[in-house]
């Protein structure tokens, strides 16, 4: 459809569900803004929106590519000038994904995050084993195979039960 | 002046943060780099994956540090500038970081020994009192406690595995102690930072870092060497001092950056 060549104005929230359709490239049913990558959302005077991200890892490679994604989502919906700004701090944590999206991981057959581990002992950071919840069959005779699998975020699993290798989001 | 504690300290001269970042990124930059060197010929394809996983990780941090080492600098120089365009005897590298890969077990010992120095080193900057710089240690934390648990496992699978496995570890163990010390040396810019609250005191860490590689290692069934009287070490890669193994690393590194300067792709 050919418009103006003015730039359309929307509301944050106009934004907001813009954003709800941009997939993270490596988790394909999360959107950047359920797994928390995006922090904020300003529209400035001039009718720029700022979208303000934070990594999820920092060697995270798909950064790149959920910045160009969001820029052409936006783009697409007739706003002219996007800006990118990147935050480190808060430092992103799994524990942000919330709820639903975590049950749309586990539909998956990705299991969800345990809770971020809090600095405590680092001793018994080596000692105690992870035994993620299976999402297929929800045993917890489980081992942690590899602390990498197809992506940095996550580990690859098997279940003694159903005895399926399965995919753990990990919790950082 | 009534007591000590109340004199508001000077603050610490900003060369010694900008020097306090370049350990930080390159002590990542270098071992990222080595760990890069295994893609393609891990054991197995989960190692392989590992290994390229942490060496990203390792380099994301590297790109953290280094940036703002650069921002505080205030000369200009982004972290591909510092990465790139320094010679070796600017590198504020440990020895350890920069030792070749060795055999399988030698690339996990060496891993193993700086795994369980970042989270503990980490795990201290957090609380320092530049918010910028516990900003990137909260961040690389988070990532370095999987990186130790996935080396702290394979010095388990490795120690307690086959006797060539344990011996291999043994001796690549053996092989790297000497370049421990170094890891909890305050010179003069690590002292003045401990003592402004900016970074931790690290003599005061090796206890807590010497616990933990203490526990996996006999369960690993494996002997913590004892302290050589070569493992005073007579170089420090604080200072720039360096390895010939090094300059090496580097001349791979940075032929792209240097043949193509300002490339893009």
């Amino acid at each position: 459809m050919v418009s103006d060549t003015s730039a359309v104005r929307r509301t944050r929230d106009e934004i907001l569900a813009i954003l709800d359709t941009v997939m993270d490239p490596e988790v394909p049913v999360l959107s950047v803004r359920e797994l928390g990558i995006v922090r904020d959302v300003r529209i400035d005077a001039d009718g720029a929106v700022s979208v303000v991200v934070t990594p999820t890892y920092s060697g995270c490679p798909a950064i790149r590519v959920i910045e160009q994604d969001i820029e052409a989502a936006l783009h697409d919906a007739g706003i002219e000038t996007v800006r990118i700004e990147t935050v480190y701090s808060p430092a992103w944590s799994s524990d942000w994904i919330p709820a639903e999206a975590r049950a749309k991981l586990k539909a998956y057959g990705i299991a969800p995050p345990a809770p971020a581990a809090s600095s405590g002992d680092l001793v018994q950071l080596l000692r105690v084993p992870r035994t993620p919840q299976c999402p297929y069959c929800d045993s917890r005779d489980t081992e942690v195979r590899s602390e990498f699998g197809s992506t940095a975020c996550k580990s690859i699993c098997w279940c003694r039960s159903c005895r399926q290798p399965f995919e753990e989001f990990k919790g950082i | 002046m009534t007591s000590p504690s109340v004199v508001p300290t000077p603050a610490p001269p900003p060369h010694d943060e900008f020097e306090l970042l370049l350990r930080l990124g390159d002590d990542r930059l270098v071992l990222g780099h080595r760990l890069s060197e295994w893609c393609g010929h891990a054991p197995i394809l989960e190692e392989d994956i590992a290994l390229a996983n942490v060496a990203l990780d390792l380099l994301g941090q590297a790109t953290l540090f280094l940036h703002r080492a650069g921002d505080i600098e205030g000369k200009g120089r982004d972290e591909d500038a510092l990465a790139y365009f320094r010679e070796a005897i600017e590198f504020r590298n440990c020895l350890l970081v920069e030792q070749p890969n060795g055999d399988f077990a030698f690339t996990i010992a060496r891993q193993f020994l700086f795994d369980v120095h970042a989270v503990v080193t980490l795990d201290a900057l957090v609380r320092s009192k530049r918010a910028e710089l516990a900003a990137l240690a909260a961040k690389s934390l988070k990532e370095a406690k999987y990186h130790v648990r996935h080396s702290g496992e394979w010095m388990l699978k490795l120690g307690d595995g086959t006797d060539e496995s344990h011996q291999r570890v043994q001796h690549a163990l053996d092989d790297l102690w000497r370049f421990t010390p170094e890891l909890f040396v305050a010179d003069g810019v690590a002292a003045r930072l401990a003592v402004h609250g900016v970074a931790p005191d690290l003599p005061a860490l090796r206890p807590q870092w010497e616990a933990i590689v203490r526990d996996v290692v006999d369960r690993a069934t494996l002997t913590l060497p004892h302290e050589s009287m070569h493992s005073a070490h007579l170089r420090s890669g604080r200072a720039g001092m360096h390895s010939e193994h090094l300059g090496h690393l580097l001349a791979e590194m940075q032929i792209v950056a240097r043949s193509h300067p300002g490339a893009k792709w």
